[in-house]
């Protein structure tokens, strides 16, 4: 039987660039997205900081087609997103906030799930590929019979991560990967996706809040204020940015009076 | 509530065009089928007893005045197949099926489960809707022939054990055999199969569109079960109305 989607063909993938012209979008009379222009690099580890309420998981859920922009156009690989057939020739994925796993299956059948849907692999080459992407974020084959419900809220995001894994994806997108983690955690998170970028080649968008996560594996860094790119560059450039809103961004630590 | 008429037509259409699917769904669909079962079966069977009881306990003393006591089974049999066994067995369905459905949807929706699906490219129609909508469909249908059985026996054991109508068990089922046509229980299923998929759209649309978070559940919910009921009660009308030329056929 025919299938709808690009098996994983290739155990690396080659990261796609992302363009992104004039994007704008509105929800009633609150206008959240005022034009957003925007080049991501193939291959590159590219991170959207930004206060709350500014718009990123928004910009982000456009990059994979869960919105529709009002004007504007978004090109990946070079075509447009809206494109008949993109989904088969490209590879995407995202790590969702609360992670997205579903809560009726398994873990295994969690990250098996794009391959058993689409009848791509054989049942047991689907355990085998659900063991080695688990191995791959680090965790215990004996994981795999547990609920997402029984799990840790790192571990969950592990989940979504190996789940992703499982498509070979080209562009992967995280959002707030690293909320609700302690300290540790979201340190292993961060080299889950720098790993990821590494070993796969795979254009990654991180959106997020969280300045250590940011500065620690961005290749570049994007603040957006309001609706817009209000200032965009590598980390070392990003902290010399004098933009007010980014340098207050990134003074803005709890000190005791 | 009729806002979304729109999208819920587009739903039913997906759904419609989806069905060739149905077969790869199958595993599905049969886990679908003993939830409702297994959550509806003794309810139902319960729920029909009791109204096959009323309905002779009401009609059965008015009929044994006039001298027609005959004709007792036949009146509760066809008010139970034609009217009372779809409706009753699709507001059980709605309020205890189609509520459930409503929240599990909207749950994934506000917990990012259907955007998640999306991304993987597997439709949530084909996923989560089709199965749900077939289950159903299929169910209530079932539920309404255990509903005319059990109703019919409820409507029996009154009549029996009831002074003031002591219509024999042969008399009461005798006049069942004379009364009601095949046509008369094929018109309670076909309605009850419309209910059924009125019930699952509205129902899986009222979850795929959940706002908020747990508070948006609560109104997908309630508003899943309001609108099906209106709907059913409605369509009810111009449901008997379409079948009343059908009323004639086989005889059992």
């Amino acid at each position: 039987m025919a299938s709808p989607v690009p098996p994983p063909t290739s155990p690396t993938a080659t990261g796609i660039p992302v363009a992104v012209r004039g994007l704008r979008k509105s929800f009633g009379d609150q206008a959240v997205l005022k034009g957003v222009d925007l080049d991501i690099r193939a291959g590159e580890v590219f991170v959207l900081m930004g206060p709350s309420g500014s718009g990123k998981s928004v910009f982000l859920r456009h990059l994979i087609g869960l919105e529709a922009p009002d004007t504007g156009e978004i090109l990946l690989g070079g075509e447009l997103a809206t494109s008949e057939g993109l989904g088969e020739r490209y590879r995407l994925a995202m790590v969702f906030q609360s992670g997205g796993l579903l809560n009726s299956l398994t873990v295994g059948e969690n990250v098996g799930l794009y391959l058993s849907e689409h009848q791509l692999k054989p049942t047991a080459e689907i355990a085998r590929i659900v063991a080695e992407k688990l191995a791959a974020v680090r965790l215990e084959p004996s994981v795999a019979v547990k609920y997402p419900t029984e799990l840790s809220g790192g571990m969950r995001k592990r989940v979504a991560i190996a789940r992703a894994l499982v498509t070979d994806p080209q562009l992967v997108l995280f959002d707030e990967p690293t909320s609700e983690l302690d300290p540790l955690v979201a340190l292993a998170i961060g080299r889950e996706i720098v790993g990821l970028n590494h070993r796969t080649g795979a254009t990654i968008v991180v959106v997020t809040h969280d300045r250590d996560l940011a500065f620690g594996i961005a290749d570049r860094i994007a603040f957006l204020d309001g609706g817009e790119i209000a200032a965009i560059g590598t980390p070392a450039e990003m902290r010399a940015s004098r933009h007010p809103l980014l340098q207050q961004f990134l003074a803005a630590d709890f000190k005791p009076e | 509530m009729f806002q979304n008429f729109g999208e819920m037509l587009l739903l039913f259409v997906a759904v419609g065009r989806a069905l060739p699917r149905v077969w790869r769904e199958r595993r599905k669909v049969a886990e679908q089928l003993f939830d409702i079962g297994n959550a509806s079966l003794f309810m139902a069977c319960t729920l029909s007893l009791f109204i096959g009881g009323v309905l002779a306990l009401q009609t059965g003393p008015v009929l044994v005045e006039r001298g027609l006591g005959s004709a007792l089974g036949g009146l509760v049999a066809l008010g139970l197949c034609k009217e009372l066994a779809p409706v009753m067995m699709a507001v059980l369905i709605a309020g205890r099926i189609g509520s459930a459905m409503a929240a599990e949807l909207g749950s994934m929706r506000v917990y990012q489960e259907i955007d998640a699906l999306r991304t993987l490219n597997i439709n949530p129609v084909h996923y989560l809707v089709l199965p749900r909508v077939v289950a159903i469909s299929l169910a209530l249908p079932c539920l309404v022939v255990f509903a005319n059985l059990v109703g019919w026996l409820g409507g029996a054991i009154v009549s029996l054990l009831n002074d003031r109508i002591a219509v024999s068990w042969s008399g009461y089922f005798g006049n069942i055999r004379e009364t009601v046509d095949f046509s008369d229980v094929a018109n309670g299923l076909v309605k009850s199969f419309v209910f059924a998929v009125v019930i699952g759209v509205v129902s899986c649309h009222q979850g795929l569109t959940t706002l908020g978070g747990p508070r948006g559940v609560g109104r997908s919910v309630t508003k899943a079960v309001v609108n099906s009921l209106v709907l059913i009660l409605l369509l009810d009308y111009v449901l008997t109305r379409m079948l009343l030329p059908f009323d004639k056929g086989w005889r059992f």
